[in-house]
């Protein structure tokens, strides 16, 4: 599959699970900010995207919880290094650049950008061959 | 006491599929208000029929051991009013399923009666109905809830039973 292909695949399954237009569907645009996704909507995605892809996703793989509840990952409401480290550590295809910046904990769902979703299927697709 | 909104389950594939039905009669509590004279189901209470039905199934699914709520309506559109007299089928079926939730995907029909009462009449597609759950015992986040599973209570407990279904639910619980 080419890397339109996923694109147009991923923008899909957004539009669906977000119910937004085509044009708000940008490589950059973050989910929680610019789509509008509430945490109930990476439920929604993650099986959608899973149909329109046929792969497993395991539970954390795409949105891993409990970082930002680790204390020793989070204080003062901002990621500590090590907090950081364990989100990239887990989370390869996220764009960081703008956490590195802000490392507040309302700023992480920035990084769940449509590229790096696009990566992360691409990524998935690679794995199973 | 929770109000149901379903009457019977007609059809149950383990992990798969759900029909259930609902006969809608004049003396409902909402009619009285929606509308006063001439009474419409609302739709948000054809919804939460639906979210009962493909609760139940998602519930089935995971031997009722999870607690399951409903996360989101991801897509629902009616295009019929349901009346008094009139039956609602609903049918689901199991899109995705893991640790965390569930998808479904869901279709509302209606039988109406007609002139001849032994001419019952053809399901007529109303409208779709798609829903996320949510396993409530996987996603509590911090927030604090009832140690009994307060969704598969008792009036559920007694749907699933009168259809025929066997739930394995312990007796006593607390709705």
């Amino acid at each position: 599959m080419t890397h339109d292909e996923v694109y147009a695949k991923v923008s899909e399954v957004l539009m669906d699970a977000l119910a937004v237009d085509e044009d708000e569907v940008t490589p950059e645009a973050p989910l929680t900010g610019a789509l509008g996704a509430e945490s109930i909507d990476f439920l929604d995605i993650v099986f959608k995207l899973e149909q329109a892809f046929g792969f497993k996703i395991a539970q954390g793989e795409l949105f891993p919880d409990n970082v930002t509840q680790d204390p020793e990952f989070v204080q003062g409401g901002k990621l500590t290094p090590k907090g950081l480290e364990a989100l990239r550590e887990r989370l390869p295809h996220a764009d960081f650049s703008k956490l590195d910046a802000d490392p507040s904990v309302a700023k992480v769902g920035e990084i769940f950008t449509v590229s790096a979703l696009v990566r992360f299927c691409e990524s998935k697709l690679q794995a199973a061959g | 006491m929770r109000w149901l909104w379903i009457d019977r389950i007609v059809h149950l594939e383990a992990g798969a599929k759900i029909a259930a039905v609902k006969n809608v009669t004049s003396s409902e509590d909402p009619f009285g208000e929606h509308f006063p004279g001439q009474p419409v189901m609302h739709g948000s209470l054809i919804i939460a029929g639906m979210a009962q039905t493909a609760g139940i199934l998602v519930g089935h699914t995971g031997q009722f051991a999870e607690t399951v709520i409903l996360a989101k309506v991801s897509d629902a559109t009616l295009q019929a009013d349901a009346r008094p007299g009139d039956t609602l089928l609903y049918e689901a079926e199991l899109k995705s399923f893991d640790t965390v939730g569930a998808s479904t995907a869901g279709t509302v029909s209606l039988l109406s009666p007609g002139a001849d009462p032994s001419q019952p009449s053809e399901p007529r597609r109303i409208g779709s109905i798609d829903l996320v759950f949510s396993h409530l015992d996987q996603n509590r986040a911090g927030a604090e809830f009832p140690e009994h599973n307060f969704v598969f209570g008792p009036s559920f407990k007694m749907v699933l039973e009168q259809s025929g279904i066997k739930t394995g639910i312990e007796g006593g619980i607390q709705d």
